[in-house]
């Protein structure tokens, strides 16, 4: 049994049917952090209503601290975090987008906060539907981020995400994302580990400094004057720079123990790959089977999903796309920057000092949960082929949109 | 009540050498709340402002005891994820001490911008002490007016001018809101009263539950008065009765302090710059207006003490 399982490369665990929050909610359940602070926001709420069920059955030590706003449940977590506890909270959207200002402060604080998010377009106009515009704002907020293509994925990334964040090397908030609706309220069977096997993996937290040690008081959050400032920004950044050798080492260690393989990209058919689309989160899957479509009429396509966004892994996107002719970047929020999105300026940038270099378009699409599908994403192929033949591009685009 | 030598004995939560106005009040209630602590380890968190500015510089820190800040809008919301935290691990056997959680804010950090993150903190019934140290207006920013700014105070965004009288509102009365959260302990203080103060904070750190403790803390620099003369001013203001002793000790109010003499308001008011407008000719409306406010919330506190 164990055999078929590794042959039809599902790993480890045991399967379950289930939601994206429903096995984000599993995983946090599995993970039992000392205190969870949360506030409700669609379409993350039900990780939070899960998880209090959890609580009030018993299930788990957690102390569940219900906010009164996401502000607060940034502020609660990081006073959690800051006091010794293995601290967690979960949020989408606006949500988000008020913790902004905690965001900064909890990786500043060197906090090793985990959080799942589930992404949602930001107001206004108001909308409930999943796009990347919330955590991409937030990019630049000292947290790892993690995309999620699937419920296994956000499931598994979870998991990892908790020895990322409290590795002594790293010690740097980490947010896990999905795509909101399209992931979290999508069921899928997702293979789920035994709790003790998640108690093994993410063991336990013991933190070098913290709070509730009285016996050794310690000032947290001091101010710092054009004297030191620069050199905590500075000892900031170093974490982030090393980053991605651990986010490897832990998904090697993973998939050691439950055969699931995890990188900081994922290549699909990218070997002999004379065109690439560069995608984030559920997109990932439609891309893929699209590429199966173009590959069996004999056309050379390939997808480079990003699973770490931050820290951005500017050498394996640079190496994964120097064979190819033509690659698309899809951004599912628009920076609203003049140039494109987000992914769009740091894929270029990242290859900007090659001689030989693809060329590059950029496709804004699915803003507030419009759709994307396969012919859609066989239509940025056929640009590509055409804009390699011919040379001329436009450089950004809108994919699905009425103009 | 305290007893001044034991209280000197104990030792000091916060420490000297930080960067606090002379004749600032604000660490002297600091010192306060931690003689009330006494042996029992407190962890702190402030919001940003003035007590956060001159005790925190880095490399150096003024404070003796675990010490937290975040943000400004925020001091009751970190505190109560400490707080949380203490409860799980001591729920899980992993933590076996005793420990008391305080946060400190001034009024732009607790009436104003801190609200709803005390609100919240208060409602959701955290074991800590909120201490509000009251300066009435932004001092660590320029004294800009904020909701605790009282009627006709000139500050630098409600200055007195040709046609303006400096601010045109009452202040919010937090103490009176926080006392409607239903939490157990609710009380108004200045440090001038030492020995009423101390009091306070130790019923507030022996409370279970949520204490809030709003401390009038007349400000040298936003006050413009002289370094020495501020504890004199604190005395003023309980004496005009424009900042009455009083506690609501679950439900039941109490005056803690009934000056024998209540003194006219321009006794307080006239040493304050903020003020000074008002002791020109012209000026005797609004004064008269504050003593007939002042006059009312007196008597009403009377009788919600039982006293009337």
């Amino acid at each position: 049994m164990a055999k078929i399982k590794e042959e039809l490369g599902l790993g480890a665990g045991t399967n379950k049917a289930l939601t994206g929050n429903e096995a984000v909610a599993y995983a946090m359940r599995q993970i039992n952090p000392d205190v969870v602070a949360a506030y409700p926001i669609t379409p993350a709420t039900e990780i939070v209503q899960i998880y209090s069920q959890y609580v009030a059955d018993g299930l788990v030590n957690t102390e569940f601290v219900a906010v009164e706003s996401e502000h607060s449940a940034m502020s609660a977590t990081i006073g959690a975090s800051a006091a010794g506890a293995r601290a967690m909270t979960a949020t989408s959207s606006q949500g988000l987008a008020l913790m902004w200002e905690m965001l900064y402060i909890a990786a500043g604080l060197r906090l090793p906060i985990v959080m799942p998010e589930v992404n949602r377009a930001l107001s206004a106009p108001i909308n409930i539907h999943g796009d990347h515009s919330d955590t991409m704002g937030a990019r630049d907020s000292g947290w790892i981020q993690i995309y999620s293509e699937n419920s296994q994925e956000a499931y598994d990334n979870l998991i990892q995400a908790v020895r990322i964040a409290e590795h002594p090397e790293v010690m740097l908030p980490t947010m896990v994302t999905m795509d909101g609706f399209i992931i979290s309220h999508a069921m899928e069977v997702v293979r789920v580990l035994d709790d003790a096997d998640v108690t093994n993996f993410i063991g336990t937290y013991k933190p070098e400094r913290y709070l509730l040690d009285v016996d050794h008081p310690f000032t947290m959050g001091g101010l710092d004057f054009t004297d030191y400032y620069f050199e905590h920004r500075r000892s900031l950044a170093e974490p982030m720079f090393h980053a991605k050798n651990y986010i490897l080492e832990i998904a090697e260690e993973f998939e050691k123990k439950f055969g699931r393989k995890y990188g900081l990209l994922e290549d699909y058919r990218m070997d002999d790959a004379e065109y690439a689309v560069i995608v984030i989160g559920s997109t990932a899957g439609t891309a893929k089977t699209a590429v199966d479509d173009l590959r069996a009429k004999g056309i050379k396509a390939g997808v480079v999903k990003i699973r770490v966004f931050r820290p951005f892994p500017f050498e394996e996107i640079k190496d994964a796309i120097s064979g190819c002719k033509a690659v698309a970047v899809m951004d599912r929020s628009d920076g609203l920057a003049g140039v494109g999105g987000p992914v769009f300026a740091e894929v270029r940038s990242a290859i900007c000092d090659e001689t030989k270099k693809p060329l590059t378009m950029n496709y804004i699409y699915g803003l507030g949960g419009r759709d994307i599908d396969t012919e859609m994403i066989k239509s940025v192929y056929r640009d590509l082929q055409e804009a390699a033949a011919t040379g001329r591009r436009t450089l950004v685009n809108y994919l699905g949109v009425r103009e | 009540m305290a007893n001044i030598k034991e209280l000197a004995k104990q030792r000091e939560k916060i420490s000297p050498g930080h960067r606090a106005c002379s004749g600032c009040l604000a660490p002297t209630i600091v010192r306060m709340l931690g003689m009330a602590a006494g042996d029992t380890p407190i962890v702190v968190s402030n919001a940003t402002g003035c007590l956060e500015v001159v005790t925190t510089i880095f490399p150096y820190t003024a404070w003796n005891v675990p010490f937290i800040h975040s943000a400004f809008e925020n001091a009751a919301a970190t505190i109560s994820g400490v707080e949380a935290a203490y409860r799980s691990l001591k729920k899980q056997g992993k933590y076996d001490k005793e420990v008391k959680f305080v946060a400190f804010g001034g009024d732009g950090g607790t009436y104003d911008i801190g609200l709803q993150s005390l609100s919240g903190a208060a409602e959701r019934g955290h074991n800590m002490v909120y201490v509000c140290y009251n300066n009435e207006a932004y001092m660590n920013t320029g004294i800009q007016r904020s909701s605790a700014t009282p009627k006709y105070g000139s500050t630098t965004t409600s200055p007195s001018g040709k046609v303006e009288p400096g601010k045109k509102q009452y202040p919010k009365d937090l103490t009176q809101i926080m006392v409607a959260h239903n939490i157990p302990y609710v009380a108004q203080g200045v440090p001038s009263m030492w020995n009423d103060l101390v009091t306070k904070f130790q019923k507030a750190l022996q409370t279970d539950g949520p204490a809030f403790v709003n401390v009038l803390q007349p400000c040298r620099l936003g006050w413009a008065f002289p370094a020495e003369e501020g504890v004199q001013i604190g005395r003023d203001a309980v004496d005009t009765c424009v900042w009455p002793l009083y506690e609501v000790d679950n439900g039941e109010y109490r005056l803690t302090y009934k000056p024998r003499e209540k003194k006219p308001v321009e006794v307080y008011l006239k040493q304050q710059t903020k003020f000074r407008h008002l002791f020109r000719p012209g000026g005797e409306e609004a004064i008269a207006e504050i003593q007939k406010w002042v006059d009312e919330r007196w008597e009403k506190l009377l009788k919600l003490a039982g006293e009337g």
